[in-house]
C-alpha cells in the first residue's frame, strides 16, 4: 500500500482508531475502578476535595467479599453456566443440523424454510415472552432451568442456523461428492468431511449462542422468581438494587465477575472465531 | 473391466434440457473425452455416470449392470474434480487413503497402495503434508492419486487440468496420457479444451445444447466433421467459412462469392449437384491454404489482401480478405509477406468442406 505523509495516517488511522478502543473500554474500566473503590470513596459528592472519579487510592476487594458472602452469586453463576452451556448445545445440534440441510439438499421449499427460520429470529423477545409464558406456566416449568434453557433455543437455533447455512455454502460441494464417490454415505461424507472443515463455523456459532444466552435478561427476568435460580444478570440487578438505593460495588464486581467467562471464552476461540465469519478453506 | 454404455440419456432441469437422448458405447480401456463449449452438458453426462445427478430418463450401464439408481459409492467409479477437492484436514496420505478406510481395506493394503500410488506419481514426498501447502500441480496429482488407489473401473474426470497454468497443463495432459497407458482403465474426461480433447481422447465426443454432434477418433474428427459446429470447433485456428453460391458452368460445379471462384473438385460433385444455384457454407482449414505459386491452377486459387501477419515463429498466421471474405491462413515461416500487400493464395481442392446453409451439415 502506498502511504501518504506520515500525520495523515495519525489523522486519519490511529486518532480514530484510539478513541474507538478507549470508548470501547471505558465501561470495562469503570467497572473495575468501582469494584475496587471502597464506599467512603464512591459515595464522596462531586465536590469534595479529594474527589477522584477515575482513580482510587485505597483499592479494596471488600465489595467483591461482599458480593461473594452476602449474595447467592456462586449460585447464580452455576445456575447461568449450566443454562447458557445446555441451551447452547441443543442449539448448535439443531442448527447444524438444519443449516446443513437447509444449504446442501435440494428439497421443495428450503429457500422459503430458510427465509421463514430468519424471520422468527427477527420477532422481538419482549413480544414473544408474553405467549412464552403461558406456555412455560402451562408446562409447570416456570422457575426451574428448563424455563430458560428450553425457550432460549427459540433465538439460538435460528440464528445458528443462518450462520451455518452460510458457511456450508463456502464450502465446495466436490468435498462430500467426492466423499460420496470415494465410498461415504451422505452421513459419513458429513460426519468425516463437511464437519471437521466446519468446525470454525461451528464454533463461532457456539461461542455467539453462549454469549447470548449469557447475558440473557427478559426471559431471565420473567420466568425466573426465587432468588436461587437466578442467572447472573437478573440476579445482580434484583438483589443488589433495593428500591432506589443501588449498591454500586458490588453490582460491579457483579458484572465484572460476570463478563470473564465470556471474555475467556472469545479470547480462547479467537482465531476459529474469525475464520469463521470471514468464510472457509480456499482451493 | 469397465464398460460403459449411456442409453437414450436425457437430464431435465425445470426448464432446462439439459442432455438429449445420448447415446456412447465407451468400450473397456477406452479413453474418452466429451468436449464442446460451456453448457453443453458434457459435465452433466459425467456426473450422472458418476451418480451425482439423477437420471431424468434412459440409462446407464457399466460393464451390463444398469446403475441408474446406484448411489456413487457402488460404482466403483473414481473421479477427478477441476478444483480437485482435496479433503483441507487431512494430509496427503489420509486424503489418498480415504477411500480405502471408506470400504474398509486393511491398513497394510492401504499402506501398499498409497505408496504405490505415490510412486507412480512422484508425491512420494509429500504424504506428510496438508493440501493447503501444495502448489496446484502437487494438488492435482494428489487428487489422481486419489483416484488410483482405489482401482477403479472407470476414471471420471472433469476438467481436471483447467485450474493449472498453460505450462504445466501440458506436462500433465502428457502425463495423463502416460497414466492412462499404464493403468489401462477405462477413462471418461471432460474438457472444453480441443487440444486437450484430441491429444488425450481415443475418440472424442463433441457437445453442443446438451445433443451429441460426433463421435469419432481425433483426426478422423478433424478430416471428417460432420456438421459446421464440429468443424469449427475442432482445430486451432478454427476452419474459415466462406458463404458462396453453387453454380454450373463448363459441365463443373464452382464455388463463388465476391473475389472467389473455385471448381468444386470432382468426388463431391454428385452431392452438391442438387445445391447448383443455392448457397452453401465453404469451409477450409487454415492449414489447407498457402501461397499459391505460378503452378497452382487458378480454378484452386484467389487473390487476397493480407491484413494481420501473426508471425508465430513455427508457422505465420496471416488474416486476409478475399472480397467480403475474412479467411485466416497458415503460411511457411519463411513466407515474407507485408500488411496490406496483395498475395494468392492456393487451396488444396481435395480438403475443402461444404455445409448445408440452413441445416450446416456437412454435404
Amino acid at each position: 500500500m502506498i502511504e501518504g505523509a506520515k500525520w495523515k495516517k495519525w489523522l486519519w488511522f490511529y486518532l480514530p482508531l484510539s478513541m474507538f478502543i478507549l470508548g470501547l473500554l471505558f465501561p470495562f474500566y469503570w467497572m473495575v475502578i468501582t469494584t475496587l473503590r471502597p464506599d467512603g470513596e464512591l459515595y464522596r459528592p462531586w465536590n469534595h476535595a479529594l474527589y477522584s472519579p477515575f482513580w482510587t487510592s485505597h483499592p479494596t476487594f471488600d465489595h467483591v467479599k461482599n458480593l461473594i458472602q452476602e449474595t447467592l452469586f456462586g449460585v447464580w453463576m452455576w445456575n447461568t453456566m449450566l443454562i447458557a452451556l445446555v441451551a447452547t448445545l441443543i442449539s448448535l445440534f439443531c442448527g447444524v443440523i438444519a443449516g446443513y440441510a437447509l444449504a446442501r439438499l435440494r428439497f421443495r421449499y428450503a429457500g422459503l424454510l430458510g427465509t421463514g427460520i430468519f424471520i422468527t429470529y427477527l420477532v422481538p423477545q419482549t413480544l414473544l415472552f408474553i405467549p412464552l409464558a403461558e406456555i412455560i406456566r402451562d408446562y409447570h416449568i416456570g422457575d426451574t432451568p428448563w424455563a430458560l434453557i428450553l425457550t432460549y433455543p427459540t433465538f439460538l437455533i435460528p440464528f445458528c442456523t443462518w450462520l451455518m447455512m452460510g458457511y456450508f455454502k463456502t464450502i465446495p460441494k466436490e468435498l462430500e461428492e467426492c466423499a460420496r464417490i470415494d465410498g461415504a454415505t451422505r452421513w459419513q461424507a458429513m460426519l468425516y468431511i463437511i464437519f471437521p472443515i466446519a468446525v470454525p463455523g461451528i464454533l463461532s456459532a457456539g461461542i455467539f449462542a453462549f454469549t447470548l444466552s449469557w447475558n440473557e435478561f427478559i426471559y431471565a427476568l420473567v420466568f425466573l422468581s426465587s432468588p436461587g435460580q437466578k442467572t447472573v444478570p437478573v440476579g445482580v440487578v434484583s438483589e443488589l438494587i433495593r428500591g432506589d438505593v443501588f449498591f454500586w460495588g458490588p453490582l460491579m464486581a457483579g458484572a465484572l465477575i460476570g463478563s470473564i467467562p465470556v471474555a475467556i471464552v472469545y479470547s480462547f476461540f479467537v482465531d476459529y472465531y474469525v475464520t469463521g465469519m470471514t468464510g472457509s478453506v480456499k482451493g | 473391466m469397465g464398460e460403459v454404455v449411456l442409453k437414450n440419456l436425457n437430464k431435465m432441469y425445470d426448464d432446462v434440457h439439459a442432455v438429449r437422448d445420448v447415446n456412447l458405447e465407451i468400450r473397456d480401456r477406452e479413453f474418452v473425452v466429451l468436449v464442446g463449449p460451456s453448457g453443453c452438458g458434457k459435465t452433466t453426462t459425467l456426473r450422472m455416470v458418476a451418480g451425482l445427478e439423477e437420471i431424468s430418463s434412459g440409462e446407464i450401464s457399466i460393464d451390463g449392470r444398469v446403475v441408474n439408481d446406484l448411489p456413487p459409492m457402488d460404482r466403483d467409479i473414481a473421479m477427478v474434480f477441476q478444483n480437485y477437492a482435496l479433503y483441507p484436514h487431512m494430509s496427503v496420505y489420509d486424503n489418498m487413503a480415504f477411500g480405502l478406510k471408506m470400504r474398509k481395506f486393511g491398513r497394510d493394503e492401504i499402506e501398499k497402495r498409497v505408496r504405490q500410488a505415490a510412486e507412480i506419481l512422484g508425491i512420494q514426498a509429500l504424504l506428510a503434508r496438508r493440501p493447503r501447502q501444495l502448489s496446484g500441480g502437487q494438488r492435482q496429482r494428489v487428487a489422481l492419486g486419489r483416484a488410483i488407489v482405489r482401482h477403479p473401473r472407470v476414471f471420471l474426470f472433469d476438467e481436471p487440468l483447467s485450474n493449472l497454468d498453460a505450462t504445466l497443463r501440458v506436462q500433465m495432459r502428457v502425463e495423463l496420457k502416460r497414466l492412462h497407458h499404464r493403468l489401462a482403465t477405462t477413462a471418461i474426461y471432460v474438457t472444453h479444451d480441443q487440444v486437450e480433447a484430441m491429444t488425450l481422447g481415443d475418440r472424442v465426443v463433441v457437445m453442443k445444447d446438451g445433443l451429441v454432434q460426433q463421435v469419432g477418433e481425433p483426426l478422423e474428427l478433424y478430416a471428417r466433421p460432420n456438421n459446421r459446429f464440429v468443424a469449427s470447433f475442432i482445430g486451432s485456428p478454427a476452419m474459415n467459412f466462406a458463404d458462396v453460391a453453387v453454380a454450373a458452368s463448363n459441365g463443373a460445379l464452382w464455388a463463388e462469392a465476391t473475389g472467389l471462384r473455385l471448381r468444386i473438385p470432382a468426388k463431391k460433385q454428385a452431392e452438391l449437384g442438387r445445391y447448383a444455384g443455392r448457397r452453401v457454407t465453404l469451409g477450409v482449414r487454415p492449414e489447407a491454404l498457402r501461397i499459391a505459386t505460378g503452378a497452382d491452377a487458378a480454378e484452386h486459387s484467389f487473390d487476397s489482401t493480407v491484413e494481420v501477419v501473426e508471425p508465430l515463429g513455427n508457422e505465420i498466421l496471416l488474416d486476409v480478405r478475399a472480397g467480403a471474405n475474412l479467411l485466416v491462413a497458415r503460411v511457411d515461416p519463411a513466407t515474407r509477406v507485408k500488411v496490406q500487400e496483395s498475395v494468392r493464395l492456393a487451396i488444396d481442392p481435395e480438403r475443402l468442406h461444404f455445409f448445408d446453409a440452413e441445416s450446416e451439415a456437412a454435404i
